[in-house]
């Protein structure tokens, strides 16, 4: 199967347009054919995916899989994976059938719904497997219109300026992306992600309007793509798009949003700025693990005061990011391996706490943490998973939570002594406010009269938790299953980082003695 | 075998926590209880059978990444036998003695299944302790660190209807994760400089580390002092030490075989278990162990006033508990591991059976548990009377003095302040530990007299319906009641007997104890071992990385350089020059007696008070109301932490939400794209009408079409 990731990527697409030609009508029987055909569609998807997984060699930490076909006006139409990508890509077809059931309530503009996630789908699956730079950036911006619509059409009463902000902050971001994209076009002329990854860009310092820019070219291009993906991620100061976009964001927006979306800032950071502009990086390492370390903090404490339940595991998601990206720039081992594993954790629970806020949003139609309490009484199934996964929301270990954690604080220990500090008294931050959002939603007695006929969880509800229950749990107790396949694939991009340092440290000594 | 005990308990709260609705509530209760006795009967079988040689039994791997290689694992030594022994036993007996306790809860209406719940939590619980004190290496350690703390967070929290009862579990799990927070600094710092979290590895590298500096936040430090002391705060968070010990008078929220399990006899004694089992580095930091000497010996001093004027029954045994943990410390501290250790094990007995008795009072008074509302229980209550009164005794430490007949605390207790006495030179630590010991045999006395004798006071009610406990309940307190006069007794020898007894018992080879020379012998084991060293250095260098990063970090490659040395045989490790255990047998006559003249005076003190003259107490308050005031609120502690801590968190939070994020992020967003708001606003208009919908969708498809197509075609060519 030599084109095996175009068809993984390609299934949702074909299916949506299966959906756009071929479904007519607006009935009941026509919307839950749109249903099945979607949900269809992402399970065939997450088996094919399987196919990858199986056949996947873990030790060979070069491009598996490549398809290279001529494109239109010389392009190159280049997908492929590695031991960094092949989890990100199983991760989004793992949660696209969850996200597909979790929105069978739907009933408004029900094919369009589900039109708008199979593309996205395809999207997302083309942005972690693209290997040419046009080809990664019409789906990283493409992936933008399908979340901008489901929030805009699907989502809650303040959509249009939750989606605003949503598209305005990701959208002006990647425009400096393409503008650096272009320029690395014209310095190395390819636009062959590996071949660019190998391609020595200038880092000579320079002055510009009297200012000496250190690192040069590759600083600048690293910073036009870091607007881009800091954005993504989000990063403290430039993630409120992200609390907006959730809180309005139907459920299942949500859901791709927390765990597959902010994924693309922390990969396009593995895949793009540490490989191509090692100096770069290097330069703006300190600047980036600031910024990660009061993102833990900043929105921890931020995260303690809110009052609507997805704000703050919004909140608490921006945290999380602090850790992948204080542990993918702070390059070693444990901190980059511990980035991606928080990564794929952080898809698997912030996923389900979505969801879980999800079950008690379609009962109540509020998100209001006060509206709540004691739901303990009547919905104890609900209670235990929610408490689960809260649990693995603060890390504990022995759930997926804990290995991303704690391997990121280690990396960042081995750089940064402050840096490690501040950031693990996050741990202290996220205890408090997921339990306290667990004591007043779940905890203490039944007395709100609108609560007194709540439902617990259906089974169907029950079903969709039970895959993420199990992964959270089998990451946490076996994360061999993901280290063994990041690992050699990280150790490669650290080694070819360091040694890329090493020689321009090696040069500029050189230089000046040469000139003697 | 070892590997059924850790397991038993974990299958017990499976089977409890999911298969209740298929076996029962009794059948859960059966099945956990049951699983429990088995463990405790085998891990006694495993203690007295113990050989001395430290056993590995690898389960499988766990985190692995670049050098890091952690595996779950045991580690089987003297010290995990005794734990072994304390967590199984004391959890047995709680599992058996709440199938009476909880039979009826005023908390839950008949048709609730609580208990299975439980019967669950508190065999999660006991997997837990047990992953903690079997691990072999520092993550594990921490996974049942964080695990005991769920547990006691959701058994602290188990009367979740009760406001009181939820503050005071999510208290406890925050202050502990404060602690939490220094040991995992501790675990990376530990891993950055000795490339293992491996217990050998880390003991092996100890002595280096002492020769070692570690840049840590604003300076320099000498890298074994500030690591110990990173380790010591997560010690002092789980073990209630002082600044971290708020949580635990709080914690009495739970039922009360809890905090007979928990919050007396196994969790909060996880912190002096990390002590001693960080032995080898700990003897190589003074700075760290003068300050855990301290530390402790202020605890027990601040935890013993305290105790002196609460009226909640269990408040006074929980600062009681706290008071005891800080002698522990201490022994620890002046390092004398294996005293710290008996003081644990003996204090487990009467520790759990002081809660189990409390816990039999209340629940012959109906959850009545202020003391003022007790008296004369004694002829209502006679078998838990009897098994408060040996706990009384066991703790304040009735004995024969200058021989070794006594009660477990006695013994034990006698010997941390002997320890303390030789190990501080009859400073601080050796003053306090004597002065707590006469508020312990005050205030034990108090609740005893207070409970037992005089009138009875309160609700006439309660007290013509007090009734003496079910037998579920008795057996486990006269099993402790055994434990708790014998147990000193029966080991005295064994931890605090002459030098080569106690090596035997604790399995440290020989010849250690004969190096006396001191540092010379240890240059010269080094050098013995110089042939490993020459197979690490190939392969630092082999490894790229550790060869990068001992390059960037002199400090790593010092360490890295001398990661040949050995680690020290045996469950704790003295450094040579350690002889404050042949000190302490060598104490004066009046230091060795000094503990019994404390606790006789504690005694009279309250007898007086409360038997001869029960006035005196209520006058005493009165006259020196600013000092009684200062002491029953705790020091103030609570009301300072929630000025200093909880409220600015709170308030930082709401500023930076509301004047960061909304005024100053999003308001300079709005002022950049407020030229193109009103375009937008137009499209809004639009895209709630459909067409936007419409139109974008088509674009996408168009994208995805083309995209398609093109690769397609392409790879016809």
């Amino acid at each position: 199967m030599a084109n095996l990731l175009s068809i993984v990527t390609f299934i949702p697409a074909v299916a949506a347009l299966i959906l756009a030609i071929f479904l007519r009508g607006d009935d009941e029987a026509a919307n839950s054919r749109a249903k099945m055909l979607a949900l269809v569609a992402t399970a065939v998807t997450f088996l094919v995916s399987l196919f990858i997984l199986a056949e996947f060699d873990a030790s060979n930490p070069g491009m598996q899989y490549v398809e290279e076909r001529d494109w239109l006006m010389g392009l190159t139409y280049k997908m492929g994976v590695d031991g960094i990508s092949v989890l990100f890509v199983m991760l989004t077809t793992f949660m696209m059938p969850l996200v597909i059931l979790a929105s069978w309530g739907v009933s408004s503009r029900v094919k369009e719904y589900m039109i708008a996630f199979l593309l996205l789908e395809t999207l997302m699956l083309g942005v972690f497997m693209a290997l040419d730079m046009v080809l990664f950036y019409l789906f990283f911006e493409a992936g933008l219109i399908p979340m901008f619509l489901i929030i805009g059409i699907w989502g809650g009463a303040n959509r249009i300026y939750a989606s605003f902000k949503f598209f305005l902050y990701t959208f002006l971001g990647s425009v400096l992306m393409l503008v650096a994209m272009v320029m690395m076009y014209v310095d190395a002329g390819t636009t062959d992600m590996v071949a660019l990854a190998a391609h020595d860009f200038a880092s000579d310092n320079f002055s510009i309007l009297g200012i000496t820019v250190v690192g040069g070219l590759q600083t600048m291009m690293f910073l036009a793509f870091f607007a881009s993906f800091a954005v993504k991620m989000p990063m403290w100061p430039v993630h409120t798009w992200l609390p907006d976009a959730h809180v309005q964001a139907p459920t299942a927006g949500s859901v791709v949003l927390a765990a597959i979306l902010l994924k693309m800032g922390g990969y396009g950071f593995l895949r793009f700025s540490l490989p191509m502009f090692p100096v770069g990086a290097d330069v703006m390492t300190d600047f980036v693990l600031w910024l990660s370390v009061i993102a833990i903090v900043y929105t921890s404490l931020v995260a303690l005061v809110q009052e609507d339940m997805k704000k703050l595991i919004a909140y608490s998601s921006v945290a999380h990011m602090g850790y992948v990206t204080a542990g993918i720039f702070v390059a070693n081992q444990q901190g980059v391996d511990g980035a991606i594993f928080q990564m794929i954790s952080h898809g698997f629970i912030s996923g389900a706490l979505f969801l879980s806020v999800g079950v008690i949003y379609d009962r109540m139609h509020t998100r209001e943490i006060s509206a709540y309490g004691g739901l303990v009484n009547r919905m104890p199934a609900y209670a235990l998973i929610f408490m689960f996964f809260t649990m693995a929301n603060v890390g504990l270990p022995g759930t997926s939570g804990f290995v991303g954690e704690f391997l990121t604080l280690m990396g960042m220990f081995q750089y940064n002594t402050w840096i490690a500090a501040i950031a693990t008294s996050g741990v202290i931050f996220s205890a408090a406010y997921a339990l306290w959002l667990y004591r007043r939603v779940v905890f203490g007695d039944l007395i709100k009269e609108a609560l007194k006929t709540i439902e617990d969880m259906t089974s169907r509800e029950k079903w969709i938790m039970a895959p993420l229950i199990v992964m959270t749990l089998l990451l946490g107790v076996y994360p061999a299953l993901v280290l063994d396949i990041i690992g050699p694939s990280v150790e490669n991009l650290l080694h070819n980082y360091h040694s890329a340092l090493a020689q321009t440290a090696d040069h500029a000594a050189v230089a000046p003695a040469a000139t003697h | 075998m070892e590997s059924v005990i850790l397991f038993a308990p974990l299958v017990g709260a499976i089977i409890a926590g999911f298969g209740h609705r298929i076996i029962g509530d009794k059948g859960a209760q059966y099945v956990t209880t049951g699983l429990l006795f088995l463990a405790a009967l085998l891990s006694w079988i495993v203690f007295l059978g113990f050989d001395g040689h430290t056993k590995h039994i690898e389960i499988m791997t766990w985190i692995q990444s670049g050098t890091l290689d952690t595996s779950w694992g045991i580690r089987l030594d003297r010290l995990t036998a005794i734990m072994l022994v304390v967590v199984n036993t004391v959890s047995a007996l709680v599992h058996m003695y709440s199938m009476g306790y909880m039979a009826h809860d005023s908390q839950f209406s008949e048709d609730e299944s609580y208990r299975p719940r439980f019967f669950a939590y508190l065999s999660f619980f006991t997997f837990s302790m047990l992953m903690l004190v079997t691990s072999d290496n520092l993550v594990q350690m921490f996974f049942g660190w964080e695990g005991v703390g769920v547990a006691s967070y959701l058994l602290i929290g188990f009367y979740f209807r009760k406001e009181s009862a939820n503050a005071a579990s999510i208290k406890a799990f925050v202050v502990n994760r404060v602690g939490d927070f220094g040991f995992a600094l501790g675990i990376f710092g530990l891993f950055m400089l000795t490339g293992s979290i491996q217990f050998n590895d880390v003991f092996a590298a100890a002595p280096a580390l002492a020769d070692t500096t570690l840049t840590f936040l604003w300076r320099d430090w000498n890298a074994a002092n500030v690591l110990a002391v990173l380790l010591f705060i997560g010690a002092m968070g789980k073990s209630a030490q002082l600044f971290l010990h708020t949580w635990l008078p709080d914690a009495m929220e739970g039922p009360t075989p809890v905090s007979a399990l928990i919050h007396a006899a196994t969790m909060v004694t996880a912190g002096v278990f990390l002590v001693c089992r960080m032995s080898p580095l700990f003897e190589y930091a003074p700075e760290a162990t003068a300050f855990i000497t301290f530390l402790g010996a202020t605890t027990a001093f601040v935890a013993a006033t305290i105790g002196l004027v609460q009226n909640d029954i269990k408040r006074v045994i929980a600062y009681s508990t706290m008071s005891q943990l800080g002698y522990m410390f201490v022994a620890a501290g002046v390092g004398v591991y294996s005293v710290a250790m008996f003081h644990l094990f003996t204090h487990a007995f009467f520790k759990a059976m002081l809660f189990l008795g409390a816990g039999s009072v209340i629940h012959g008074m109906h959850h009545e548990q202020d003391m003022r509302n007790y008296g004369g229980l004694r002829k209502k209550l006679p078998y838990t009377f009897l098994a408060m009164m040996v706990g009384t005794l066991a703790i304040t430490g009735v004995g024969i003095p200058l021989t070794h007949y006594g009660f477990a605390g006695f013994l034990s207790k006698d010997a941390v302040i002997e320890s303390a006495w030789a190990g501080t030179a009859g400073g601080y630590a050796f003053w306090m530990l004597v002065i707590a010991a006469l508020f312990t045999s005050f205030y034990s006395w108090r609740l005893m007299f207070m409970t037992f004798y005089g009138k009875a006071r309160g609700d006439k009610h309660t007290h013509d319906h007090a009734h003496e406990s079910p037998m579920v309940m008795l057996v486990p307190l006269g099993v402790l009641a055994v434990g708790s006069i014998t147990a000193g007794m029966i080991w005295y020898g064994s931890f605090f007997g002459d030098h080569s007894q106690v090596n035997k018992f604790f399995g440290i080879p020989d010849h250690h104890v004969e190096a006396d020379a001191g540092h010379g012998d240890a240059a010269e084991d080094h050098a013995a071992a110089s042939d490993d060293h020459a197979a690490m250095v190939e392969e630092h260098h082999g490894s790229e990385e550790a060869h990068d990063m001992a390059e960037a970090d002199p400090a790593h490659a010092v360490v890295a350089a001398v990661h040949h040395g050995k680690a020290p045989e045996g469950a704790i490790f003295h450094h040579p020059d350690n002889h404050v255990m042949d000190d302490a047998h060598h104490a004066p006559t009046w230091v060795k007696i000094s503990p019994f003249v404390a606790m006789i005076i504690g005694f009279i003190t309250a007898f007086w008070f409360y038997i001869i003259n029960p006035s005196i107490p209520a006058r005493l308050a009165a006259s020196q109301r600013p000092l009684y005031l200062f002491l029953l609120n705790k020091w103030y502690f609570d009301e300072i932490y929630d000025a200093v801590f909880v409220k600015p968190a709170s308030a930082i939070g709401r500023f930076l939400w509301k004047r960061g994020d909304g005024n100053v992020i999003d308001g300079t967003l709005n002022g950049i794209a407020m030229g193109i708001i009103p375009f937008f606003t137009r499209l809004a208009g639009k895209a709630q009408s459909g067409y936007v919908f419409t139109y974008a969708l088509a674009m996408v498809l168009g994208i995805v079409a083309l995209i398609t197509w093109m690769s397609l075609s392409g790879g016809a060519h």
